[in-house]
C-alpha cells in the first residue's frame, strides 16, 4: 500500500436500515485509472459519494494523503467530481461556471481568465466561454463537467456515470478523450459505470462490485481472463459457467466428459464452477471433440456468428468466425489454458477474497 | 443536530401561526358568551341553532353548490383547453397561457368590477347565475394549470399507439390519455372547488342583493357582530375536511408504483 | 376530430369574461359619466387623499411581502429537505386552512390581538408588555402576512425541490462552503420562485380591502378600499375603473421590472 493516495478503510454505510456497504477496503495508487464497477445499487456511487464528501461511512476511515478526511466537507477536499448528468450551474455561463471554484479560492482574474482558455482548450471547446449551458449538446456539456473540475487542480477526479447518458459514437469517443485528458494531467482518475466495455477500455484497474461487496480487483486483461466467480464471469462479457467437478489438479469433468486445465490446488473430487468464454470454444468434427453436441440456434453478427451448440445437456454458447448450420453434429474442444476454474460461492453474497496483482 | 432542532422549532412556530386562528374559532364555536372576547362557559347550543339558521344554511347550499358547479364546468372547459393547447403552434400557446393567467396575476379587486361592468351591460339579472360564471371564470386557470404539466408529461406515442392498435380517437384519449392525465384533473378540480368556496372578493362584485354565500354573508355580519353558529359551522367544515384528508392519506394504498 | 375546435370554448370564455370585461374597465376609466373621453378618472390618483390611500397600499404590502419573504424561504428550505416523504402532506397543510373561511380566519386575528385578547393574555402571563397593535397598519400587515404566507412558500417550495441536489454539490464539491454555495447557487436558482411569490403575496395585499376593513378598524383606507367604495357605495364606476387601470398599470410595470430582472421568467408556479 506505499504511494497509496486513497485509503479506504472499513467503510460501511447503509440506507434506511439498508446495508449499501459493508465493511469495504480499497486504496487507489497515485497516476492509477480505478473504475468501480457493478451493476446499480452494487454500492459503486455510494463508494464514490463517501470520498467526495457527500455521505459519511457509518463506520471506516477514508485517508487521503496519509490525513483522515471522513469528516471533512466537500469543499475543503482536494479532489473534484464529475457528476452524473454534469449538474452545470444552468444560471451561468460556461466561463463563469469553470470559474467557479477558482473564484472561491481567490485566485486572480488574469490567472482564472489564463485557466478557463487553457481547460476549454483541453477539452476541445474553445470559444465557447460566453455560451450557456442550456445552449449546449449533451456531449459539450459533458465536456465542461470536465473542465470546470479539473481546472482545480486536484489530485484525484472522481467521475460518476460521466457517460452514461451519451449515445454510443459519443461515448466511445469521449472514452479516448479522457484517457488522452488523464494522461496529460497525470493525476488520478475513479471512475464509476455499469458499462463494462467501457470498464474494459478506459482502467488501469477495474473494481467489479456487487451488493455492496468487492467482487474482484484487478486489471482488465485479468477480470475478463480469469474471474474469480460467477458473478464476475457473468458480469463481463458473455459466458458458458457451468457447474463442474475438480478431479485433481489440472483436470477438470465438465458435464460428465473429463478436460485438462491449468489450475492446481482446488483439491481432489471437489465442485467447482468453471468459465468458458464463447470464443473459446472450438467447434470441431464429432470425433474430435471433447464433447459431441449439436448445433441449435445461429445468428450472424457481423464479426463472428453466435451459436448455440447442446451437448450433454448444456447449452453452449459459441463464438466463431466459421459457420455451423442448424443441425450440424459438432465435437466441443477447449484449450486448457482457457479453462477458468472458480470456487463455488457458499453464499449468494459472499465477498470474494480480495486479490491483489 | 442542533439544526435539526432549529428546523423543527422554526417549522412549529409557522404552524402555530398558520393555524391559531382556526383553533379560536373551533374554540369560540364552543363559547357560551355571544361576544368574542369573553369565555362565557362551554355549549353546543351555536351548533343546534345553525340548524335552525336558515339564512346561513342557505348560505352553505348556495356556496356549496357553486363550488361545485364551478369547479366542475370549469374542469371540463380547462382539460378541453389543455388537450387542444398540446397541438397547437408554439407560440399560439404562449398567447393562450398568457390570457390564462390574467386571472391569476390580475388583482381580485379588478376582475370582480371588471365582471360587475360586464354583467351590468349584458343585462343580465345579478344572482346565483353571474356569482357561478365569475366563479367559473377565475377557476378554469387552476385547472389548466394543475392539467397541463401533467399533459406535457404524457408521452405522445401511447396516444398513437392506441391508435395505431385500431382505437378511435374518442376512445384512444378515455382509455389512454384520460387515466394518466386523471390525477391532473382531479387536483385541478379540488384547487378549483377550494378557491370557489374560498372566494369573497369577486362573489362580493357580482352577487345581487337577494343572495348569499358564506363569505359575503360573514361581510355583512363584520360590522354588526357575528353570529356564533357561523363559528359552528365553520368547525364543522374544517374537522370533516381534515377527516377527510386523514383517511385518504391514511387509507393503504392500493398498489406501490 | 378537429382538435383546433376543442379549444373554441375556451377561446369563447376567455374573450366573454375576460378580455370584454377588462376592456370594459378601460371603457369606464376613460370615459366620464357622458360617454366622453377624459382622463380625469386616472389623474384622480393625484389627489391627496387617493394618493395617500394608494401610498399607504404599497407601503403595506411591500412590507408584507418582504416580511413573507423572510418568512418563507427558511420554510421552503427546510420542507424541500423532507423531499418526496411528505411533500404531498406539505401542501396540504398550507392549502387546508383554505376551507376555514378566509374573513373569519382573518376575523379570528382581531379576537388574538384585542386589548385583552389570547395574545394579550399569554403576553401578560409571561410578564412582557401587551400588544397593541389591533386596528393599526401593524394589524394590517400581519393579516396580509397571514393570508398569503402559503403564495410565497409554495413557488418557492417547487423552485427548490427541482434543483438537482447534484449541481449544489458541485458547488461545495469546488470548494464553495454552504453559505457561498446557497449565495451562489440556490439563490439565484430559486429566483424565478421567489419573483412568482412575490408577486402572488404582492398583487392581492397590495389592493385588499378586506382585511384592512377587518384589522384596521375603519381609520385606515387602502387602495383597494376606495375602489370598492366607488363601486358598491358611491356608484361612480368611471372614477373606481380609472383607479383600477392605475392600479393594474402598477402591477404591470412591477412584473416587467421583475421578468426583465429574471432572464428566464417561464416559470409559472403552483
Amino acid at each position: 500500500m506505499k504511494n497509496a493516495l486513497v485509503n479506504l478503510e472499513n467503510i460501511t454505510k447503509s440506507f434506511d436500515g439498508q446495508m449499501i456497504l459493508d465493511e469495504l477496503n480499497l486504496y487507489i495508487r497515485e497516476n492509477e485509472f480505478l473504475t468501480l464497477l457493478g451493476p446499480s445499487g452494487c454500492g459503486k456511487t455510494t463508494t464514490l459519494r463517501i470520498l467526495g464528501g457527500f455521505e459519511k461511512p457509518d463506520k471506516g476511515r477514508v485517508v487521503f494523503e496519509g490525513k483522515d478526511i471522513t469528516n471533512l466537507p466537500p469543499n475543503k477536499r482536494n479532489l473534484n467530481t464529475v457528476f452524473q448528468k454534469y449538474a452545470l450551474f444552468t444560471h451561468m455561463s460556461i466561463a463563469e461556471n469553470i470559474a467557479f471554484g477558482l473564484k472561491i479560492k481567490n485566485k486572480s482574474k488574469a490567472y482564472i481568465d489564463d485557466k478557463i482558455k487553457y481547460a476549454l482548450k483541453l477539452v476541445n471547446l474553445d470559444g465557447f466561454e460566453n455560451r450557456m449551458p442550456d445552449s449546449l449538446s449533451g456531449g459539450q456539456q459533458q465536456r465542461i463537467a470536465i473542465a470546470r473540475a479539473i481546472v482545480n487542480e486536484p489530485k484525484l477526479l472522481l467521475l460518476d456515470e460521466p457517460l452514461g447518458a451519451l449515445d454510443l459514437k459519443l461515448r466511445q469517443d469521449m472514452q479516448y478523450e479522457l484517457i488522452r485528458l488523464k494522461n496529460e494531467l497525470g493525476i488520478t482518475f475513479i471512475y464509476v459505470t455499469h458499462d463494462q466495455e467501457e470498464a474494459l477500455t478506459m482502467s488501469d484497474t477495474i473494481v467489479v462490485m456487487n451488493q455492496g461487496y468487492i467482487q474482484q480487483i484487478g486489471s482488465p486483461e485479468r477480470i475478463y481472463n480469469e474471474p474469480e466467480n460467477a458473478f464476475v464471469a457473468d458480469f463481463i462479457g458473455d459466458s458458458n459457467i457451468i457447474g463442474a467437478t475438480m478431479v485433481r489438479d489440472r483436470l477438470v469433468e465438465i458435464l460428465g466428459a473429463r478436460f485438462a486445465c491449468v489450475d492446481e490446488g482446488f483439491g481432489e473430487n471437489k465442485p467447482v464452477d468453471v468459465v468458458i468464454r464463447p470464443e473459446d470454444v472450438e467447434l470441431v468434427a464429432p470425433s474430435d471433440g471433447t464433447i459431441q453436441g449439436v448445433v441449435t440456434h445461429l445468428i450472424f453478427k457481423g464479426v463472428h456468428y453466435e451459436m448455440e451448440v447442446t451437448a450433454n445437456g448444456y447449452e453452449w454458447l459459441v463464438h466463431s468466425t466459421r459457420m455451423h448450420e442448424v443441425g450440424t453434429p459438432v465435437g466441443i474442444k477447449v484449450d486448457p489454458f482457457n479453462i477458468q476454474i472458480m470456487n463455488k460461492p457458499e453464499s449468494e453474497d459472499e465477498e470474494a477474497v480480495g486479490v491483489n496483482e | 443536530m442542533i439544526r435539526n432542532i432549529t428546523r423543527k422549532i422554526y417549522i412549529c412556530l409557522i404552524f402555530i401561526f398558520l393555524y391559531a386562528p382556526i383553533v379560536t374559532l373551533m374554540v369560540l364555536s364552543f363559547n357560551a358568551s355571544k361576544t368574542r372576547s369573553k369565555w362565557g362557559g362551554f355549549t353546543l347550543k351555536w351548533y343546534k341553532s345553525l340548524f335552525e339558521n336558515e339564512a346561513i344554511i342557505q348560505a352553505l347550499i348556495n356556496t356549496l353548490a357553486i363550488a361545485f358547479l364551478s369547479a366542475l364546468i370549469a374542469t371540463v372547459i380547462g382539460t378541453i383547453a389543455c388537450i387542444s393547447m398540446q397541438s397547437m403552434k408554439k407560440r399560439n400557446r404562449t398567447i393562450l397561457m398568457g390570457v390564462v393567467n390574467i386571472p391569476m396575476l390580475n388583482a381580485e379587486i379588478v376582475t370582480g368590477i371588471s365582471l360587475m361592468l360586464l354583467f351590468i351591460s349584458l343585462g343580465i339579472k345579478f344572482g346565483f347565475l353571474t356569482v357561478l360564471l365569475a366563479h367559473i371564470t377565475f377557476n378554469i386557470p387552476y385547472v389548466i394549470l394543475s392539467v397541463m404539466p401533467r399533459m406535457k408529461q404524457l408521452n405522445p406515442s401511447t396516444y398513437e399507439a392506441a391508435l395505431d392498435l385500431g382505437a378511435s380517437h374518442l376512445k384512444a384519449f378515455f382509455k389512454v390519455v384520460f387515466p394518466d392525465i386523471f390525477p391532473g384533473i382531479l387536483s385541478g378540480f379540488v384547487m378549483a372547488f377550494t378557491m370557489s368556496l374560498d372566494d369573497f372578493i369577486i362573489t362580493h362584485f357580482t352577487k345581487g342583493p337577494g343572495i348569499h354565500t358564506l363569505s359575503t354573508k360573514i361581510y355583512t355580519e363584520v360590522k354588526k357582530g357575528i353570529k356564533p353558529e357561523m363559528y359552528a359551522l365553520s368547525t364543522i367544515i374544517f374537522v370533516s375536511v381534515l377527516a377527510l384528508l386523514i383517511l385518504v392519506n391514511y387509507t393503504p394504498k392500493k398498489k406501490e408504483k | 376530430m378537429n382538435k383546433k375546435l376543442l379549444s373554441a370554448p375556451f377561446l369563447f370564455w376567455s374573450a366573454l369574461f375576460i378580455i370584454i370585461p377588462l376592456c370594459m374597465v378601460f371603457y369606464y376609466g376613460f370615459t366620464d359619466k357622458d360617454g366622453a373621453f377624459t382622463l380625469s378618472n386616472i389623474m384622480a390618483i393625484a389627489t391627496p387623499e387617493h394618493s395617500k390611500a394608494f401610498f399607504e397600499a404599497v407601503k403595506l404590502s411591500l412590507l408584507s411581502t418582504v416580511i413573507c419573504f423572510f418568512l418563507a424561504y427558511p420554510l421552503a428550505m427546510i420542507l424541500a429537505n423532507l423531499k418526496g416523504k411528505r411533500s404531498s402532506l406539505i401542501a396540504l397543510i398550507f392549502i387546508l386552512p383554505m376551507w376555514m373561511n378566509f374573513l373569519l380566519r382573518t376575523l379570528a386575528w382581531q379576537t388574538l390581538l384585542e386589548k385583552t385578547g389570547v395574545i394579550n393574555s399569554i403576553l401578560g402571563f409571561l410578564g412582557l408588555p401587551a400588544l397593541n397593535i389591533i386596528n393599526t397598519p401593524g394589524a394590517i400587515v400581519l393579516g396580509m402576512v397571514y393570508n398569503f404566507l402559503p403564495f410565497m412558500v409554495l413557488p418557492i417550495y417547487n423552485v427548490l425541490c427541482k434543483i438537482d441536489v447534484n449541481v449544489l454539490n458541485a458547488a461545495r464539491d469546488l470548494g464553495a462552503n454552504e453559505a457561498q454555495a446557497f449565495l451562489k447557487v440556490t439563490l439565484p436558482l430559486s429566483v424565478p420562485g421567489i419573483i412568482s411569490g412575490i408577486t402572488m403575496v404582492f398583487v392581492p395585499a397590495l389592493t385588499t380591502f378586506v382585511i384592512s376593513t377587518i384589522l384596521g378598524g375603519s381609520k385606515i383606507l387602502l387602495i383597494g378600499n376606495v375602489i370598492e367604495q366607488e363601486f358598491t357605495q358611491t356608484g361612480n364606476w368611471h372614477l373606481g375603473s380609472g383607479l383600477s387601470i392605475v392600479l393594474m398599470m402598477f402591477i404591470i410595470f412591477n412584473m416587467v421590472i421583475s421578468a426583465i430582472t429574471d432572464k428566464e421568467g417561464d416559470t409559472n408556479a403552483l
